[in-house]
């Protein structure tokens, strides 16, 4: 997208932050749109934290542009900038109550009382916490604190609403839970989201785009079914769900179709890539759903076989989790629904033919 | 069995409990009774009751002496606080390995007897003392400061004196103080002073109200530190009581003000207490 296309809510220019010797944020250039989910996913250490404190206007950029709604953030402070922050342990007033927790933003902002009591109200109503506003910020449980800290943010009606971790201290119902509804918040009231987050799940969920971080840098931009089904490198891949990877070398290229030879179990098969050579290092990547085993040798529509032993058979509900070890000793994991019954599971100690279509895997320079 | 069951535990009271019966009740309550006595001709106690050591504290040469003890305990703990606060916010906020020096040398001045601090402070604040020569060396005055022996003088030395006690507690409650908080009133556009004022202040008022508690309680008994930096002029509550019970042997007045003193450190401490809504306290 056009970065001075008037839909951009946030620009960032090749923005550096330095803490030290570490490079927090490395040379970062992304474009948000007015009114959409985005997510900023890594692990800890990737500089996706950092990245929303420069946003906020706790820290300000070594070098680099950010520009928000249009305006330079250089020099601003985050009383004046067009932002709120959900903290990651919501930093709620312990002193104040909910109601006046919720009131701060407007009371700062010189709006006159009689005008903030009505808004209070509707943004307590907003996140169903009508009837609470009297309580202490202790008195309340995990998830309407945190209810309380969006409604503290989503008063103001800032251009853009940044997230830290909002769902991390949350447990796992509840997470799930909030998820859908932070979405259906979001569409709602229109604002731009800008979500930080480690987990994966929880990004590819909430997100209409999302950004991949990892040591400072931007490793891939995009909607959560691009980055989940076309990682542009081996991190991504691994870091979005978990893959099952085989080191290779190219053999040859055939328009779309590239062979690999992998060293102890032979040729195998998967879409071609731009700028590989015949030679060149890569991974074939394939998630663990994607994989199909059978008894039967007959290759019946799948391209790529190989034949393993089954290590470890797990249950898990509505599929069997499996480890097989492979002719090279690695590891993969392959999840087969179980909705076939008992008969065609397999169990820890059998021999088993590993299957999938070329299509299904991922190529990947090394 | 836990700790909490130990049922021995309960004995390990009796000595401490002891020691306090034996040497401050029996004597507060021997002081309290001497108070009401009257004293005799040649200064022993004639156990006579009487009211009048408490009537006669109302001479106005005396509630002039407890006017200017309060104004200057008052004084000392709005100064210590005004100069503690930022110096306590400092170190709070920190790196942790500067945090642990930076407190060591607010209470390094404790190696030393406070007598001899006080004298040395005698000797910056003479009149020909290092305070004196040095702003007279810088032109700032032309002639000999008077401030030994004054109100002045017994006001810095009372701050010096009580400035960690402030500063220890305001510490204790600022470091623990969450720093996203601040950042949260940042963020919901509050400007620095409103953070101070609606965030900052609320949530350190424990550490305020100790803070205060413990510099005003022995900034108002004070008696090394007007006695010799005030000298005769500017008495406090603590030198008069002196007085009273080694220069003039009226031990039941000397008694009589101790327990005014008393009431009236009370009474404050109360006042401090209630204003902070410290129900955790009392």
């Amino acid at each position: 997208m056009d970065e001075t296309s008037t839909d951009a809510s946030i620009v960032m220019r090749e923005v550096t932050k330095r803490h030290g010797d570490t490079v927090a944020v490395d040379r970062l250039s992304l474009t948000i749109r007015k009114g959409e989910f985005f997510a900023i996913l890594g692990p800890s250490g990737s500089g996706k934290t950092t990245t929303l404190r420069l946003l906020a206007g706790f820290e300000q950029p070594d070098s680099g542009e950010i520009i928000i709604e249009g305006q330079p953030m250089q020099g601003v402070p985050p009383n004046r900038r067009p932002v709120n922050l959900v903290f990651q342990n919501y930093a709620l007033f312990p002193h104040m109550t909910v109601a006046q927790n919720v009131a701060f933003g407007l009371e700062m902002k010189g709006l006159p009382t009689p005008e903030i009591g009505p808004h209070v109200a509707e943004a307590l109503e907003m996140v169903r916490l009508a009837g609470k506003q009297d309580r202490l910020p202790s008195q309340l449980s995990g998830g309407e604190q945190q209810r309380v800290a969006l409604a503290r943010a989503l008063v103001n009606r800032p251009a853009v609403l940044l997230l830290d971790e909002p769902l991390g201290a949350l447990d796992k119902q509840l997470r799930l839970e909030m998820e859908v509804e932070l979405k259906a918040l979001q569409e709602r009231v229109g604002i731009t989201f800008v979500c930080v987050t480690h987990d994966q799940e929880e990004a590819l969920t909430m997100s209409d785009r999302l950004a991949v971080m990892h040591h400072g840098r931007l490793l891939q931009i995009g909607t959560p079914e691009e980055i989940y089904t076309a990682p542009a490198s081996a991190f991504v891949a691994s870091f979005i769900g978990v893959s099952n990877s085989l080191p290779g070398r190219v053999q040859a290229i055939d328009g779309q179709r590239t062979t690999v030879a992998v060293e102890g179990i032979g040729l195998v098969h998967a879409p071609s890539c731009t700028g590989l050579r015949t030679g060149a290092p890569v991974l074939v990547t394939i998630r663990p759903e994607r994989l199909h085993l059978s008894r039967d040798p007959a290759t019946d529509g799948y391209q790529n076989q190989i034949a393993v032993r089954v290590a470890k058979a797990i249950y898990s509900g509505n599929e069997m989790h499996y480890l097989v070890t492979l002719p090279n000793n690695l590891t993969w994991k392959a999840r087969v629904p179980n909705a076939d019954g008992t008969a065609k599971r397999f169990h820890a100690g059998e021999s088993a033919y590993l299957k999938w279509r070329t299509a299904e895997a991922v190529l990947l320079p090394e | 069995m836990s700790p909490i069951q130990l049922g021995g535990g309960r004995w390990l009271i009796v000595p401490p409990a002891a020691t306090l019966i034996l040497f401050f009740g029996v004597p507060l309550a021997l002081v309290l009774a001497v108070s009401f006595a009257t004293r005799g001709t040649y200064g022993g106690i004639e156990w006579a009751f009487t009211l009048g050591n408490y009537t006669s504290i109302a001479d106005p040469l005396y509630l002039r002496i407890f006017w200017r003890s309060l104004w200057l305990a008052v004084l000392t703990t709005i100064i210590c606080l005004v100069m503690g606060f930022p110096l306590a916010y400092v170190i709070a906020r920190a790196p942790q390995r500067w945090q642990g020096i930076l407190l060591f040398l607010v209470i390094i001045p404790f190696w030393t007897n406070f007598l001899v601090r006080t004298y040395a402070w005698m000797f910056i604040l003479r009149s020909e003392g290092l305070l004196s020569t040095v702003l007279s060396a810088l032109g700032l005055t032309h002639e000999p400061l008077p401030l030994l022996f004054t109100d002045t003088a017994v006001l810095i030395g009372l701050v010096y004196g009580y400035l960690p006690f402030m500063v220890l507690p305001l510490y204790a409650a600022l470091e623990r103080l969450d720093p996203s908080l601040i950042e949260a009133a940042w963020d919901l556009y509050a400007r620095p002073l409103q953070v101070f004022t609606r965030v900052v202040l609320p949530l350190s008022k424990p550490g305020v109200i100790a803070g205060c508690v413990l510099v005003f309680i022995p900034s108002l008994g004070a008696y090394v530190t007007p006695d010799l930096l005030g000298g005769a002029r500017s008495m406090m509550i603590g030198n008069l009581i002196q007085h009273q019970y080694l220069v003039v042997r009226d031990w039941p007045f000397g008694s009589a003000l101790s327990f005014v003193l008393m009431a009236g450190v009370l009474a404050a401490v109360l006042y401090y207490l209630r204003a902070g809504g410290e129900r955790g306290l009392l």
